[in-house]
C-alpha cells in the first residue's frame, strides 16, 4: 500500500514536471510574456481582480487586432496578497523562471517600492498601474507608472476641502506604516496650511488596527471642519462606522484608495468626497468605449478606477513594444519615454521622473435611486 | 471637551475593547488551568464564530432576533469545533511533553486560518459584517454607541454565567478538581476526558460570542481576524495570572483601558509598547501575574 502511494506520487511529480516543460515549448516564440503582479486576495482584492480583468481585456483586444509585431501578448498573473514579501517572491519568479519582458505592477505603493529597486537592478521595465507614492519611480529609469502621484492628489483634496467645502480646520487620521497614507498626509497638510487653514489634529494607527475610538475621541475634541482619511476602502469603511458612532458628523475626505467604498460601507459613508483617476459617468468616448466593453465582458460590473488604469497600462506597454519593434528592455524603455497617447484616464505623457501628467476628478458618495450607495461626479482638478 | 470629559470617554472606549479581550482571555485561561496548554488556536475559533454569525445574519437579515440566533448557532458550532480539536489534536498528546502540545496548537491555528482562506464560501477577502443601525446616547459630553453598550453588557452577563458554572455547579466543581490534580480526580471517579471536553466547549462558546461582539464593533470578517485579538487576550490572561478566571477578566479590562488611554493621551504609536511595558513590570514584581497562584513544587 505504502509502496503504491510512493510510486503514484513519483508519477504525479513527473506528470507535473512534463506538463510544465510542454507548456514552455508549445507557447515558445509566438508570444510576448508580460508579468502582472496584483493583489488578487487580501485587503484590497477588489482592486487587484478588476485591474487584472482590465489588463486581460486590453490584451485580448490587442491580440484580436493582430497582436504586437505579429506576436500575441500573454499575461502571467501573480497574486501579491498586498504584502511586500510576497511581491518580491512573485517578481523573482516572473523574471527568472518565466522570463517576462516587462512587469505590470504592483498595485499598492508599498509593494511597488519593494520591487522597484530589484527591477531597476535587473533592468526590467516595470509600469505600475496605480502606485501613487512619489518614491516608486525614483528607483530608476526603468520604472514608470500611469497614475498621478500623491503630491498632486494630496493637494487636490486639500484644495477641495479649503475652497469648495470652505473648511478652516482639518483633522487627519492615517496609517503610519503605509507609505501611501503617510505621503498623502504630508501633502494634504502642507497644501491645506498654505491655503490658510490649520490642521488641528493628526492621529495615526498601524496597518491591521481595528479600534480607532481613542484617536477619534481626540479628533472630536479638536472640533475640525473636515476629516481626511487617506487609506484603502476596507480600513476606511471600518473607520467610518466608528466616526459616525462617536457622533462626528463633519464631511469625510479621501483619495483614490476609497474607490469601491460604495460597495463596502453603509449610510455612514454619506457626506464624504474623494479624489479619483476617472469617473465612469464621464462623457468621453474613450471612457464610454472602455466601460461598455468591460461591462460586456464581466457581467455588467462597472469598472473602477483601478481597472481603468490597468487597461491604460496594458495599452501603454503594448504601444511601446510596438514602437520599439523588439522586446529588448532598453528599447522598450526608450519607446516608453516618448509615449503620447489619449487613453481612458486622460492624455498620457511622461515627465522627467516617468510620472504621467494628468487631471484628477472629485467624486461624492451619494444615495442612488435604488437606495444603494453610488458616486456622483463633483469636479475635475487640473495639474 | 474638557480633560475629564475626554478621560471618561476614553475610559468607556477602553472598557468596551477590554471586555472583548477579557472574554477571549477567559478561554485561554480555563484551558490552561486544566490541561496546562496555551491553546493558540483560540483566536481562530473566534474567527470561525464571527464567520458563522456572518452567515446567519446574511441569510436572516439584521434584527435583534437574528442576532440572538447568530449567537446561539455560532456558540454551538464553535463548541463542537472545540471538542473536535481537543479530541483529535490535543488528547493524543496529553502525556507527551508540553512543548509538543504547544507546537500542535500552533499547527491547529495555522490550519484553521489557511483552511478558511481556501474554503470557497469563506475565502481570503474581507467582508463587511452586518450591524445594527448605529445609535449614540449622550451623557453630557460623553457619547456611547449602542454597540459599545451591547459589547459591555453581553460580556458582563457571560462572565457572570461562567462564574456561576465554575463555582456553583457540579461540573464546575469537577473542573476545579481536575485543574487541581488530574490524576487524583480521576481516582475519585471524575470523568476527566468529559471534563476536559466540556472546558474546551465552554472556552469556545466564549470565543464564539467574542467573535460576534468583536465583528459587531469592528464590522469586518476575514480569516486572519483572530490573530491580533487572540494575542492581546493571551497577554491579558498572563497579565491577570494564567489559570485564574477573575485574573483573566481583570487583565482583559485593564489591558483595553491601558491601550486606549495611551492612544488617547500619549501616542498611538506607543500604545503597544506601554501595554507590554506594564506587563513586564507586573511580571517582574509578581511572576505569576496579578491574581495567579504561586504553586510550590513538592519534592
Amino acid at each position: 500500500m505504502k509502496k503504491g502511494l510512493k510510486i503514484a506520487s513519483v508519477l504525479l511529480v513527473c506528470a507535473v514536471a512534463f506538463s510544465f516543460a510542454f507548456a514552455g515549448c508549445s507557447k515558445g516564440s509566438n508570444t510576448i510574456k508580460v508579468g502582472v503582479i496584483l493583489p488578487i486576495s487580501g485587503q484590497v482584492s477588489t482592486y487587484g481582480i478588476q485591474c487584472r480583468d482590465a489588463i486581460k481585456l486590453a490584451f485580448d483586444e490587442i491580440n484580436a487586432a493582430g497582436g504586437v509585431n505579429g506576436k500575441k501578448l500573454e499575461a502571467i498573473v501573480e497574486d501579491d496578497q498586498a504584502s511586500p514579501d510576497v511581491t518580491t517572491n512573485a517578481f523573482k519568479k516572473l523574471t527568472s523562471s518565466d522570463k517576462v519582458v516587462a512587469i505590470i505592477g504592483a498595485l499598492t505603493s508599498k509593494c511597488s517600492l519593494a520591487i522597484a529597486d530589484l527591477a531597476q537592478a535587473k533592468k526590467v521595465v516595470m509600469i505600475s498601474p496605480t502606485s501613487t507614492n512619489e518614491k516608486v519611480t525614483l528607483a530608476g529609469d526603468y520604472i514608470f507608472r500611469v497614475c498621478y502621484i500623491d503630491s498632486f492628489q494630496g493637494q487636490v483634496v486639500a484644495k477641495f476641502a479649503s475652497e469648495t467645502l470652505k473648511g478652516k480646520k482639518a483633522a487627519v487620521l492615517y496609517d503610519v506604516s503605509n507609505d501611501y497614507s503617510v505621503g498623502l498626509t504630508t501633502n494634504f497638510s502642507d497644501k491645506f496650511t498654505s491655503l490658510g487653514g490649520t490642521v488641528v489634529a493628526k492621529e495615526s494607527y498601524n496597518t491591521g488596527d481595528k479600534d480607532f475610538n481613542a484617536q477619534l475621541t481626540k479628533i472630536k475634541a479638536a472640533k475640525p471642519d473636515v476629516l481626511f482619511i487617506p487609506d484603502y476602502y476596507s480600513t476606511v469603511s471600518l473607520i467610518m462606522k466608528q466616526v459616525r458612532g462617536q457622533g462626528i458628523k463633519i464631511p469625510l475626505l479621501g483619495a483614490d484608495g476609497w474607490d469601491e467604498i460604495t460597495n463596502n460601507a453603509g449610510e455612514e459613508a454619506l457626506n464624504s468626497f474623494y479624489s479619483n483617476h476617472y469617473s465612469p459617468d464621464a462623457n468621453d468616448p474613450d471612457v464610454q468605449k472602455f466601460v461598455t466593453s468591460y461591462k460586456a465582458a464581466f457581467n455588467g460590473t462597472v469598472p473602477n478606477a483601478l481597472a481603468a488604469l490597468g487597461y491604460d497600462d496594458a495599452y501603454v506597454l503594448a504601444a511601446a513594444i510596438k514602437a520599439a519593434g523588439k522586446t529588448d528592455s532598453a528599447a522598450i524603455r526608450d519607446a516608453l519615454v516618448k509615449t503620447n497617447i489619449k487613453l481612458v484616464t486622460g492624455q498620457i505623457t511622461f515627465d522627467a521622473n516617468r510620472n504621467p501628467v494628468k487631471s484628477a476628478v472629485i467624486l461624492e458618495v451619494v444615495k442612488g435611486a435604488d437606495g444603494k450607495l453610488t458616486t456622483k461626479y463633483n469636479s475635475t482638478v487640473n495639474p | 471637551m474638557s480633560f475629564f470629559g475626554q478621560l471618561a470617554q476614553q475610559t468607556i472606549n477602553g472598557l468596551a475593547l477590554g471586555s472583548i479581550y477579557a472574554l477571549i482571555a477567559l478561554g485561554y485561561t480555563m484551558v490552561y488551568g486544566i490541561v496546562k496548554l496555551i491553546n493558540f488556536a483560540h483566536g481562530d475559533i473566534l474567527m470561525i464564530g464571527a464567520f458563522v454569525g456572518y452567515f446567519v445574519l446574511m441569510s436572516m437579515g439584521m434584527s435583534w432576533y437574528a442576532l440572538l440566533i447568530a449567537f446561539a448557532v455560532s456558540m454551538v458550532v464553535c463548541a463542537i469545533m472545540g471538542i473536535v480539536i481537543e479530541r483529535f489534536a490535543y488528547r493524543p498528546l496529553r502525556d507527551a511533553p508540553r512543548i509538543n502540545a504547544l507546537i500542535t496548537a500552533i499547527a491547529v491555528s495555522l490550519i484553521l486560518e489557511n483552511g478558511a482562506r481556501v474554503i470557497p464560501f469563506m475565502g481570503p477577502n474581507p467582508r463587511e459584517y452586518p450591524v445594527l443601525k448605529n445609535a449614540t446616547f449622550s451623557l453630557g459630553s460623553i457619547e456611547i454607541s449602542n454597540i459599545q453598550i451591547i459589547v459591555i453588557v453581553v460580556s458582563v452577563a457571560l462572565m457572570i454565567v461562567l462564574n456561576y458554572i465554575v463555582n456553583s455547579t457540579k461540573i464546575g466543581k469537577a473542573m476545579r478538581a481536575v485543574s487541581f490534580d488530574m490524576k487524583a480526580s480521576a481516582l475519585m471517579g471524575i470523568n476527566v476526558n468529559f471534563v476536559i471536553s466540556f472546558t474546551f466547549a465552554l472556552g469556545s462558546v466564549l470565543a464564539a460570542s467574542a467573535g460576534i461582539l468583536f465583528s459587531s464593533a469592528y464590522p469586518q470578517v476575514e480569516p486572519y481576524m483572530g490573530i491580533m485579538p487572540g494575542l492581546k487576550a493571551f497577554i491579558a490572561a498572563v497579565f491577570g495570572g494564567i489559570g485564574s478566571i477573575p485574573g483573566a477578566m481583570f487583565g482583559g479590562v485593564i489591558l483595553g483601558i491601558a491601550e486606549t488611554l495611551t492612544k488617547g493621551f500619549i501616542s498611538s504609536q506607543l500604545s503597544d509598547a506601554v501595554v507590554f511595558g506594564i506587563l513586564i513590570i507586573v511580571l517582574s514584581v509578581k511572576p505569576t501575574g496579578l491574581m495567579g497562584k504561586n504553586v510550590r513544587e513538592k519534592v
